[in-house]
């Protein structure tokens, strides 16, 4: 049994402002604003930009000593202006930090009366979502967003017949793929939030105050009107979720499944849009199911009974060990530093049921843990963030880095996890690190492996 | 090819103006300034170290960013707990790019990050009970030396009691324990953090040892933190020198080193900004005279060899400096001559630090770059204009907040290394003890000189000057690369380095070079490329300087 450690050593998680800022991104024409001190905003454009290797533009309201204890109304409504003044943004999205929360600052009417005194200032839409870092993490933060932005900016607006995808935290490639896959069931989308361009964009020949992409305001005034939802977590309730919010206020279907890596979580998925759009899923992705499928039957012999170690954002890791566990692996240890291990547990049970028994799962859990549990399990190789790179050292196993953060690696954005071409792409990776640690270990050096 | 064009100076400095906020803009008038020296090389005056303006988006972090992650981040043996919710000690856990050499056996926590991880439960009922469950804990499981604490917005908030915790596990755990009331919200800038750091260090570890190591000429190297290993560079050249380095603020440091730092007989100040008072405290509780050194560019590191060994004034020591340095230059040297060809005239900006961004211009100027602009993210108006300009620095409320300790002379441990009349005579041959010109004084008349740059700004002088490099940080970097301008990083040297002495120069120099004349530039076509280029109202003034 793992020690229950008082602190927090070597963190698995990220703080809640720092998802609500990357699920603003993704938003056209947003620059999100954290209400704190500006040190936040500086580590998390500093750490996403590491990840991304993109710009980054994150305001704050610079809270000095007296904002501190005074109340940051007046910081606030100065930062809006600034930020309006300098990018002309179409909306800013306003994340708290545990500054502004624990002081209290009540944001929603501080930015009520702003929008009343505004007088002749166009004011851009503005969109505010609670996030306090002593709750939660960055997983927690980004839902909080995503639901505030259904809250204050979702409408009713007719003309759409559209999907809702609401699809997590995912890369700028996965957003991007699964925005053609749902275009190719000539289902219209709306993707909230959508920065994959934002976050992988080209050079510029023109330039650019807020860079290109992300989801229109305008979608979002249509919302209301959407046939479906799907939104892809097992773990945040919907009660706490944008499409639990657009159920509830408008009536909407909606549809949770868990981010769709593998053949059978993507199945769930694919089917879904089957249903939805009434068209059976396109040649060329059947093709792709059927290649993945063709590379799992070559592959068996290098993956079948390998131990992996998971770690990462509570959805993801519950998709990768359903995946792992269809293609013969044994996702030995699934830990995450969010949530807490019931949650973790139920969700993954519930995606991979054959897994009873065969796994240890974690949540709420630091690197110290997770390398504590991980010497214990005679770990094949590592899934996950780049953080994991020490304990891969440690045991001389390899790392598959995936999900966020990826900071030693180029292409962190074009790293794909999710559908048949997404789960390909991992697979290839998995058994390559396999078979390269096969061969490096191995004092023949054969080159057929 | 373009043919870029330099637009009026004037007009730049309007054109950054005009976008702001009438408030804003007078504001910022008194930041971005055009370098116009007087007659007898007195720059004007610079606003610096005031407060960003809320939405103005700044390369600045916050005063816990500078006390944990500058001055103490790089120190191997102590542990460093961050007392707050996770976000902070995640996002400077291993950021900075500072390096250690522990040996084989040797104590390093720097590679853990430690924190308290508050929750709800802590912000309402306080947090003091888990912080100091949390020191027993990192005591239980290393038995460090020592073991700070650092506390996050939330702390000074809710009212814990950072120092009086770590006082009764000082008593408990019978280790050096020590607090910073390092939240983020105080003072301006990371630069506050910087000086409360140095104050606990003061107070609470340098002095506890009186033992000197063995050594003629001892020094300490103040404000160095060993990016990319450019202490390890320093360490050798000195070794050579035959002077002994008996503790560096802070890289590759460990507390034993601060411990007898005042046993050394000289101070010498890389970074002024983050440490300048330390040196001064020092100098005023035990006697030991600073001067100003730079290790950054063949030149400085050379001059400031000699500088240390005129100090000493010993004619043996002069002897192996320059012994060292001519088997230096002359390794340096064709190389320097080879990038100076295709470097020569092409043009640098920099934005950084407290330091760097006067340090780096002797390395650009050495392959024959102009720095057409500067500025200090965090620094003081003594970083650009000298130290004269100290006494007339207004004291407002945000300086006011960090504690300016009160320092005499140690009854006991005050030895006084250099009599009054020596230090007048170092003086009066130009030895620069206790002084520092500032930035402004090197650099050429009619260029820009900005404090706490911000990212609109950034953009905007790209856009207008289109330099053929642009020195920040990773913050910046790619928004300044997505204009077809290569962007270096100098607080991370771009995970290379090391830059300082003579064997760093020649990496910083090699480095440049590929990145100005890098082929991938030439697929890409810049947006004043393009015949809409948005030109400025002025005259513009053809000087075919970078290319692209």
């Amino acid at each position: 049994m793992t020690p229950s450690y008082v602190s927090t050593r070597n963190p698995c998680k990220l703080c809640a402002p720092f998802g609500a800022t990357l699920a603003f991104l993704g938003l056209e024409g947003c620059i999100p604003l954290l209400h704190g001190s500006q040190g936040c905003s500086t580590y998390i454009r500093r750490y996403m930009i590491g990840h991304f290797r993109e710009p980054v533009d994150v305001a704050s309201s610079n809270f000095h000593e007296q904002a501190a204890i005074f109340g940051g109304k007046s910081n606030l409504a100065e930062a809006i202006f600034n930020v309006v003044k300098q990018y002309q943004p179409r909306v800013i999205g306003i994340a708290t930090t545990c500054l502004a929360e624990t002081i209290g600052d009540d944001v929603g009417m501080i930015l009520r009366e702003l929008s009343s005194k505004a007088g002749n200032v166009d004011l851009p839409a503005l969109v505010h979502a609670s996030t306090p870092s002593y709750h939660g993490c960055d997983a927690e933060g980004y839902h909080a967003a995503i639901r505030a932005m259904v809250d204050q900016l979702a409408g009713n607006q007719p003309g759409a017949d559209h999907l809702a995808l609401f699809p997590g935290m995912l890369s700028s490639e996965d957003l991007r793929y699964l925005r053609d896959l749902v275009e190719d069931f000539e289902l219209p989308v709306i993707m909230l939030s959508d920065y994959a361009d934002r976050l992988d964009g080209p050079t510029w020949d023109t330039f650019h105050r807020i860079p290109k992409g992300g989801t229109p305001l305008e979608q979002l005034y249509r919302l209301g009107g959407a046939r479906t939802c799907l939104e892809l977590t097992s773990i945040y309730e919907p009660a706490r979720t944008g499409g639990g919010l657009l159920a509830d206020r408008f009536g909407v279907r909606h549809v949770r499944l868990p981010m769709p890596i593998g053949v059978k979580l993507t199945d769930r998925f694919t089917r879904e849009l089957e249903a939805i759009s009434g068209r059976s899923l396109p040649y060329r992705h059947a093709a792709e199911r059927g290649r993945l499928i063709d590379s799992y039957v070559d592959a068996h012999k290098y993956v079948f009974d390998k131990r992996a170690v998971l770690f990462g954002h509570e959805d993801l890791v519950v998709s990768l060990s359903a995946f792992l566990a269809e293609v013969g692996m044994i996702p030995a240890l699934i830990a995450s530093g969010g949530g807490n291990a019931g949650r973790l547990r139920r969700a993954v049970l519930s995606a991979a049921p054959e897994l009873e028994g065969h796994t240890r799962i974690l949540g709420g859990v630091d690197f110290a843990e997770i390398e504590e549990a991980a010497v214990q399990v005679q770990a094949d190789l590592l899934i996950g963030s780049s953080n994991g790179y020490r304990l891969s050292r440690q045991l001389g196993v390899p790392l598959v880095r995936v999900g966020l953060p990826i900071h030693d690696r180029l292409g962190a954005a074009r790293v794909m996890h999710v559908g048949y071409r997404g789960t390909q792409q991992l697979f290839d990776r998995i058994v390559n690190a396999l078979l390269e640690a096969r061969q490096d270990g191995d004092p023949t050096g054969y080159t057929h492996m | 090819m373009s043919s870029p064009k330099k637009p009026d100076i004037e007009t730049v400095r309007e054109d950054l103006l005009r976008k702001y906020p009438t408030k804003v803009a007078r504001k910022r008038a008194g930041q971005i300034v055009i370098n116009r020296k007087t007659e007898e090389g007195v720059p004007p005056e610079i606003k610096a170290n005031i407060r960003t303006v809320p939405g103005i988006i700044t390369q600045r972090g916050c005063c816990y960013a500078g006390c944990k992650g500058v001055v103490l981040g790089p120190t191997r043996d102590i542990v460093n707990i961050t007392h707050g919710p996770i976000g902070c000690g995640f996002y400077s856990w291993l950021t900075r790019r500072n390096q250690t050499d522990p040996g084989p056996d040797g104590e390093n926590f720097m590679t853990y990050c430690f924190s308290t991880d508050m929750q709800d439960e802590q912000i309402i009922f306080g947090g003091e009970k888990k912080l100091a469950a949390a020191i027993q804990e990192a005591y239980d499981l290393f038995h460090p030396k020592a073991i700070a604490v650092f506390s996050t917005c939330p702390v000074g908030l809710i009212g814990d009691d950072v120092h009086q915790v770590c006082k009764s596990m000082q008593e408990k755990l019978n280790i050096n324990c020590f607090g910073f009331s390092c939240e983020g919200y105080k003072g301006v800038s990371q630069s506050a953090g910087h000086h409360i750091a140095n104050n606990q260090l003061f107070k609470h570890v340098i002095g506890r040892n009186d033992t000197p190591p063995e050594g003629k000429y001892k020094i300490t190297l103040m404000g160095e933190y060993n990016i990319g290993g450019d202490a390890f560079v320093i360490e050798e050249l000195l070794d050579k020198c035959g002077i002994t380095l008996v503790s560096t603020f802070s890289g590759n440091s460990t507390i034993s080193a601060f411990e007898r730092a005042h046993t050394a007989d000289l101070n010498c100040v890389m970074c002024h900004r983050s440490i300048n008072y330390v040196a001064d405290m020092i100098e005023k509780k035990y006697g030991v005279p600073w001067i100003k050194v730079n290790f950054i560019g063949t030149e400085s590191t050379a001059k400031s060899l000699r500088k240390i060994a005129e100090y000493f004034g010993d004619p043996k020591l002069s002897e192996q400096v320059e012994t060292v340095i001519a088997e230096e230059i002359e390794a340096t040297e064709p190389i320097r001559q080879e990038i100076h060809e295709r470097c020569q005239d092409k043009l640098a900006m920099l934005f950084v630090g407290g330091s760097r961004a006067h340090h780096y211009q002797d390395l650009f100027a050495e392959i024959g770059m102009k720095t057409l602009a500067a500025g200090y993210e965090f620094a003081h108006r003594d970083d650009y204009e000298g130290r004269r300009v100290l006494p007339s620095i207004t004291i407002d409320a945000d300086s006011r907040n960090i504690e300016e300790l009160a320092v005499e002379a140690d009854p006991d441990k005050y030895s006084p290394r250099k009599s009054e009349q020596e230090l007048a005579d170092l003086i009066q041959n130009g030895m620069p003890v206790k002084g520092y010109e500032g930035m402004m004084s090197q650099m050429e008349e009619e260029t820009l000189v900005i404090d706490d740059i911000s990212h609109w700004e950034s953009e905007r002088l790209i856009e207008l000057y289109k330099p053929a490099v642009f020195c920040a940080g990773i913050k910046e970097k790619y928004a300044i690369q997505k204009m077809c301008v290569p962007s270096k990083q100098l607080h991370s040297y771009d995970y290379g380095g090391p830059y300082a002495g003579f064997a760093g120069a020649v990496n910083f120099w090699r480095d440049i070079d590929r990145m100005v004349g890098a082929r991938v530039w030439t697929y890409i076509q810049a947006p004043w490329q393009k015949q809409d280029y948005p030109a400025l109202e002025a005259e513009l003034v053809h000087t075919g300087s970078s290319e692209c």
